[in-house]
């Protein structure tokens, strides 16, 4: 309990430090035209909640179908390239091309491919953001297994698959799941950023861009603040599962 | 039977460095034999050919009559490297499980010898621990209790103490020792260290280095079972003298 | 030399291999009318081709050819995400060095620095455009504000990485300079820092090219017209006319972004003086 505590503590007093400094420094400092106060913002929540927590389980849903896909393609294409080793150092520098461009310079695209009320289009963008961090993480996880490891599995003449499954696999756990956290936060901010672009007004992106059109900014402010709870819920929910699956990662027990 | 067979095995690495040039060497069942000398005599490597991890470029490897290949698919020996190489995602007795997994032993069957082989390497208890939670000389301990969980009769051993500190090398040493009286097997032991060769081997493989030959091979005449009072026993000494000597013929600066 | 020719010879077969397919799915799309994941039309996948000639056709009626359009453009949005490469840079660094004087604060103000990222830039860029402009709107142009937005992605893997290069200095190396009496910025200076160089360049790598997605997103925000931003706002309203026109400006802000990161790339062959591992 006390370890806890002392984990804990920095945090929620750098949290309580920055709102009260939010509160009666920044934000008269800045003007209630620019930035309003927590208090302002915590009302504005607790007034739309209903309409913004929709928004947001819309948009996280979004977040997820894309997270699902970009992850899972990810993987396999770090299963391929792992494999064949030649085929990623040929590929690598165009994985690195298409990484630097800019997701406002594909979400158009996406959104007349599946059109521009359809959700589909938004995962496709949140797809996309996240295959990258997933495979070149994975990837790296996969070729990070010490030579002596495998000799080991082949001194008790294991299969190429139970080299794999025994071995491998453990070994790019870790390194899997630091491209999902990555990928979490990226997932969220592509649907809202896909958003952005024309969706629909169940959408919290959309509501963000709406109230800062209507100079309603303490509500803009209060959706900001449910997509980024929700954006850190995910990530806080992958990390649960990371706790649970990798239990005996030294990292775990504070090594 | 000879348990190891090595005729003009010879190995050429990509870029010409020649690692071993004609190596014949037989080993005997039962026996102690170490593979010492100076760096780059390629002495990890020939462990590796009789192991069928690397292929010799010429000559021939036979192990227990068959070929190093068909000895490595029937399982026919264990190998401990320098590091202990066990998996952190496993606990003790699930590494130690590991062969014997890949054996498709059951698991009352598994279960029952992981115990006896910590009791062997006299780790009783540590079953439920992680690699991490381990010093390096019980992670050695561990290494050893995996090589011989499936009892095989042939030990390949690549300086698995030299990572560790004197005093617990030592004390493995003597319970390797014991450990290959009772298991009743054979034993390749590569090693830097001459006062460890003398004091574990039946023989000394003593070897040159650029490209790796023989030099000699000195019998080890200490009585059987070696305690630790041998290594203040004059005879140690001479033998120690010797290796060193048939080293520094062999090429090596002392 | 053989090798690089090599390399050479596969990045245009791959550049092929990828070519054969864009064309073979159009035509299979087009050929059987598929709708599924999206329908293939002129539209929706034009000829590779065409974006190639596009660059070379002018964008407007009697106007410079696009290619002249999109390289101004892309100089214009190159300054600013230059600036904001700086600012988030020195930015991030100086954080990482305050919290890598003080587990308290690391422990406490770490979490808000991951969670800084999940708030979407485009949502706050117009209120920080908006924020600047009054309280700087004489002495700042427009230009420099979005630098500024640019520079809140790039601090990111910047404060990470070089805290963690900053705690990386050797133990025993820090136990000796104190056992100079070096005080605590003489070590930072001449230990830690250095230390965190690799750590550095690895974030640079990431952040250069994050550096020109900042600018872009956020040009649109500050109603600037002549960055690549404007360029894909402005292609965006005539995508169903001239589709290749948005696919060229994609093409041209990738290889922008490519060549910010072969820059800190080459810059950390030339500072480090040795070769950075895993060079794609």
């Amino acid at each position: 309990m006390k370890r806890a505590g002392r984990e804990w503590a920095p945090v929620v007093l750098v949290f309580a430090a920055g709102m009260l400094l939010w509160q009666f420094v920044l934000a008269p400092w800045l003007g209630r035209f620019l930035l309003p106060t927590p208090v302002q913002i915590g009302k504005s929540l607790h007034e739309h909640w209903s309409v913004l927590w929709h928004a947001g389980w819309f948009t996280l849903q979004e977040a997820l179908g894309g997270f699902a896909i970009g992850c899972g393609l990810g993987i396999v294409a770090a299963l391929a390239l792992a494999r064949y080793r030649r085929l990623s150092g040929a590929l690598m520098p165009y994985f690195i091309a298409a990484n630097a461009v800019p997701i406002i310079a594909f979400a158009p695209i996406m959104n007349d491919w599946f059109g521009l009320l359809n959700p589909h289009s938004k995962m496709a963008i949140a797809a996309v953001l996240c295959f990258f961090p997933v495979m070149i993480n994975t990837m790296r996880g996969l070729t990070s297994v010490p030579p002596a490891a495998i000799e080991l599995m082949r001194s008790y003449a294991a299969s190429e698959l139970e080299i794999f499954r025994r071995v491998r696999f453990p070994t790019a756990l870790p390194f899997l799941f630091t491209g999902l956290k990555v990928a979490t936060v990226l997932s969220m901010i592509g649907a809202i950023v896909g958003e952005y672009f024309g969706g629909s007004i169940q959408a919290l992106g959309v509501q963000i861009e709406n109230s800062v059109t209507l100079f309603d900014l303490p509500l803009a402010w209060a959706a900001i603040v449910v997509a980024s709870s929700m954006g850190i819920a995910f990530y806080a929910l992958i990390g649960v599962a990371e706790r649970f699956t990798m239990g005996w990662h030294p990292s775990a027990h504070g090594e | 039977m000879t348990v190891v067979e090595l005729k003009g095995v010879s190995k050429e690495f990509h870029g010409g460095t020649v690692a071993l040039q004609g190596i014949d060497l037989d080993v005997e069942p039962r026996e102690f034999v170490s593979l010492i000398g100076p760096s780059g005599c390629g002495k990890s490597t020939l462990l590796r050919i009789i192991g069928d991890l690397i292929a010799p470029t010429a000559g021939t490897a036979t192990v227990n009559g068959k070929s190093a290949e068909s000895a490595r698919r029937d399982r026919d020996y264990g190998i401990v490297f320098q590091q202990a190489v066990l998996y952190d995602w496993r606990t003790v007795g699930k590494n130690i499980e590991l062969p014997l997994e890949l054996l498709g032993w059951d698991r009352k069957r598994r279960k029952a010898r992981v115990a006896e082989m910590l009791e062997l390497v006299e780790l009783g208890g540590f079953e439920g621990h992680h690699p991490w939670q381990l010093s390096g000389g019980m992670q050695q301990r561990v290494a050893i209790a995996r090589a011989l969980s499936f009892q095989p009769a042939l030990l390949l051993m690549d300086e698995p103490f030299g990572a560790l500190d004197e005093m617990t090398r030592e004390r493995l040493n003597s319970e390797l020792l014991s450990i290959w009286a009772e298991t009743e097997s054979t034993v390749v032991f590569v090693t830097h260290s001459i006062p460890e060769a003398v004091f574990l081997s039946t023989r000394v493989v003593v070897m040159s280095a650029r490209p790796g030959r023989i030099a000699e091979v000195i019998d080890i005449d200490l009585p059987q079972p070696r305690t630790g009072a041998v290594r203040e026993d004059a005879r140690f000494f001479e033998l120690v003298t010797s290796v060193r000597e048939a080293l520094i013929r062999g090429g090596v600066e002392i | 030399m053989r090798a690089r020719a090599e390399r050479g010879a596969t990045f245009l077969a791959v550049l092929g291999v990828l070519w054969g397919a864009w064309e073979g799915w159009r035509w299979i799309g087009t050929h059987f009318h598929l709708t599924w994941p999206f329908t293939v039309n002129d539209t929706t996948m034009p000829h590779l081709h065409r974006i190639v000639q596009a660059l070379f056709q002018p964008a407007q009626v009697n106007g410079p050819s696009l290619l002249h359009i999109l390289l101004n453009a892309s100089a214009f949005t190159a300054k600013e995400a230059v600036l904001g490469f700086v600012l988030g840079a020195v930015g991030g660094f100086a954080i990482a060095v305050v919290l890598s004087q003080s587990r308290f604060l690391e422990r406490g103000v770490i979490p808000y620095v991951v969670a800084s990222q999940t708030i979407p830039l485009l949502a706050i860029a117009p209120m920080v455009i908006v924020g600047l402009e009054s309280k700087f709107g004489g002495t700042l142009a427009a230009w420099e504000c979005v630098s500024v937005l640019a520079a809140y992605l790039t601090f990111f893997p910047v404060t990470i990485n070089a805290l963690r290069g900053l705690q990386s200095a050797d133990p025993q190396a820090v136990e000796l300079m104190r056992s100079y009496a070096a005080g605590r910025w003489r070590i930072l200076w001449k230990l830690q820092a250095p230390a965190s160089l690799p750590y550095l360049f690895s974030a640079f790598r990431i952040a250069a090219p994050l550096a020109i997605v900042g600018a872009i997103i956020s040009e649109p925000s500050a109603s600037i017209q002549g960055g690549l931003g404007g360029a894909i706002v402005n292609f965006n309203q005539y995508y169903s006319i001239e589709p290749q026109e948005l696919w060229a400006t994609n093409v041209i802000s990738a290889l922008l972004g490519i060549v910010f990161f072969l820059v800190v790339v080459v810059a950390e062959r030339t500072i480090v003086r040795r070769a950075p591992e895993n060079v794609a």
